[in-house]
């Protein structure tokens, strides 16, 4: 391919990634400049891309009406144990899947692997009418007890553990170490890049975890963030839910999620492609 | 999140099971038969915390959901479920006839089929753009794209319905900028479900670029260098090399994808709540409306149980369709 060829191609790939990544992300450009216009500039027409004068009345509004501190301890507390949850038992049993050759394994993992299947919302009436049988509506416990084991983190693990080689745990088992030792000295050590992988994706599904929270809890002083905002979103009565209040809600929500994404994409990428390629 | 049995699952096995039965000759039996009790032990003890949780939570609520839906499971039931009337097939023939059921279901498949297509595609389109040497900004470009896929479904869907606003929203201000008078996208029975399609377009394509890109990056450049040589275009090439070396990740994408899109409840519950006249209801909106704001919990378990079937019939095909072509 001659030279001009190859540039040409490079500006066109370059331009048609742009334009994509423009139309991506318009809408939080949208959200962000929204959340600090003046009630004025967000009816104006033509429209006022830029705040004529930034102002944070929105957030002020907000934090007035809904006991956002609150939702955001809710939603720390409830993704925080929902992950070291995760991390502790799907590890093990990860661990039991990949190293130990016990009767039952095949059988087991095809469990796992059916659990990634069966979706959600299915699990949803029976979940909710245990739950509150166990007197756990509107709790911490019954927020957090029906996701402290996934299928997915399971499977993530057991892949990971695969790659250790059992020389190493054979020698250990040799020299008399305990299953407990070897899983919690040897491996757990060795595999800090899949438990990050692990813990960023629970944190965050946990973090943008909905219809759970929105079924179990009516009281709000143990709303999660996406169920307080949506409860006022879709609100018929509340007049207040103004499209101001509404960005600048939202921007909370998104900001720490795209905090942590940004500052963390490499685990992102490690993770999906361990899960779907390997 | 979830993942692909289907792709992941051969590689790895090392052992037979019936390996371990007889230890080898010269072995201490008392010895042997000491650490493989050993084995099996530590292995369901290790197993034994996610399979209590697994028991409790999802498997009993499975064989749960089919029984509820056998009964007039409701309100009062929930403090006394033994209390529930057993009324057999009744709920699942009062779905038959339930035009409002039958309605979510036809808008839950419009959602899949013409959402899916778009989704998986342009999932691979920003992929092939990306593998062709983007160099240092493909970072970049990468997170740009697979932001929307971390972001709080709820935030992103209360944004889209004011990026979505006939009067103050985005696209209303770029159509004002050039005299066209938007139309309103959410509150028109034509509109509302292709706008619901076009967000979950652009909050799902990362998914698929980033599984795509990894398989990309799996297809040697010898390859692809052979066929440029042999006169390939760059859509001969993606068609000739690209999609028939990337058939197990497509599989993967595809089927991942509808899985969730099957499950659609977050965006019209928040942008719509199913309207307008019925056009954005879906299986799992009526089912949440009917076990959670009527508890017609019985009824609703039924539901459940026909997506569920609907779910693995269509994964089950999929896997045929897309797979034999391979070998």
């Amino acid at each position: 391919m001659s030279r001009r060829a190859e540039t040409v191609r490079r500006s066109a790939t370059h331009g048609l990634l742009s334009l994509g990544l423009l139309l991506m992300t318009a809408p939080f450009l949208w959200m962000a400049l929204s959340a600090f216009k003046t009630t004025e500039d967000l009816a104006a027409r033509p429209p006022v891309w830029l705040p004529m004068t930034w102002t944070l009345e929105h957030f002020r509004d907000l934090f007035t009406v809904l006991d956002l501190p609150q939702y955001f301890l809710n939603s720390v507390v409830v993704a925080t144990f929902v992950t070291a949850g995760n991390l502790l038992f799907c590890s093990m049993f990860g661990y039991a899947l990949a190293k130990l050759r016990f009767f039952g394994r095949r059988p087991l993992f095809g469990l796992v692997l059916a659990g990634l299947m069966v979706p959600a919302n299915l699990l949803l009436l029976p979940q909710f009418v245990l739950i509150s049988r166990m007197e756990m509506l509107n709790s911490y416990a019954g927020l957090i007890l029906p996701f402290l084991a996934g299928a997915f983190g399971v499977f993530l693990m057991r892949q990971f553990m695969l790659s250790i080689p059992d020389e190493l745990l054979e020698a250990a088992r040799i020299d008399g170490a305990s299953e407990w030792f070897i899983f919690w000295r040897i491996v757990m050590p060795l595999l800090k890049p899949a438990l990050a992988t692990l813990a960023i994706f629970t944190f965050l599904g946990s973090w943008n975890n909905f219809l759970w929270p929105l079924v179990i809890t009516n009281d709000p002083d143990k709303y999660t963030l996406p169920v307080a905002i949506a409860t006022f979103a879709i609100d018929p009565t509340s007049s207040s839910g103004s499209n101001g209040m509404l960005m600048a809600g939202a921007l909370l929500v998104v900001l720490p999620v795209l905090g942590v994404f940004i500052a963390l994409q490499r685990y992102f990428t490690q993770g999906i492609a361990t899960a779907g390629l390997k | 999140m979830t993942s692909a049995p289907t792709t992941t699952m051969t590689t790895t096995e090392s052992h037979a099971p019936g390996g371990l039965a007889t230890p080898p000759p010269g072995h201490r039996p008392g010895a042997a038969r000491g650490r493989l009790t050993r084995k099996h032990l530590a292995g369901w003890l290790f197993s034994s915390p996610y399979l209590i949780l697994f028991a409790t939570f999802m498997a009993m609520p499975i064989v749960a959901t089919l029984l509820m839906s056998f009964t007039d499971f409701g309100l009062r039931d929930i403090t006394d479920p033994m209390g529930a009337e057993f009324i057999g097939l009744e709920n699942y023939r009062e779905l038959a006839r339930d035009d409002e059921f039958r309605t979510a279901l036809g808008n839950t498949l419009y959602f899949v089929g013409v959402g899916v297509p778009l989704t998986v595609l342009a999932g691979l389109v920003v992929a092939v753009l990306l593998n062709r040497g983007v160099g240092r900004l493909r970072t970049f470009f990468r997170v740009g794209f697979y932001a929307p896929v971390v972001t709080t479904i709820v935030a992103v869907a209360v944004v889209w319905r004011f990026v979505l606003d006939p009067y103050d929203g985005l696209i209303s201000g770029v159509l004002s900028e050039v005299g066209v008078t938007s139309p309103d996208f959410l509150g028109s029975q034509a509109l509302a479900m292709p706008s619901l399609i076009a967000m979950a377009i652009w909050r799902n394509l990362g998914m698929g670029m980033v599984i795509f890109l990894a398989g990309l990056q799996s297809i040697p450049t010898e390859v692809r260098e052979a066929a440029r040589m042999d006169g390939a275009g760059p859509f001969q090439e993606f068609r000739r090399i690209t999609v028939p070396l990337l058939r197990p990740t497509l599989l993967y994408v595809t089927v991942i994808t509808t899985i969730g899109y099957l499950n659609v409840f977050e965006e019209p519950f928040v942008m719509t709540d199913g309207g307008p006249a019925d056009s954005t209801l879906t299986v799992s909106l009526l089912m949440y409306k009917e076990g959670f704001d009527f508890f017609h919990m019985g009824y609703a378990s039924a539901m459940a149980y026909v997506l569920l079937t609907i779910i693995m019939a269509v994964t089950l095909l999929q896997l045929r369709l897309l797979r034999d072509k391979t070998r």
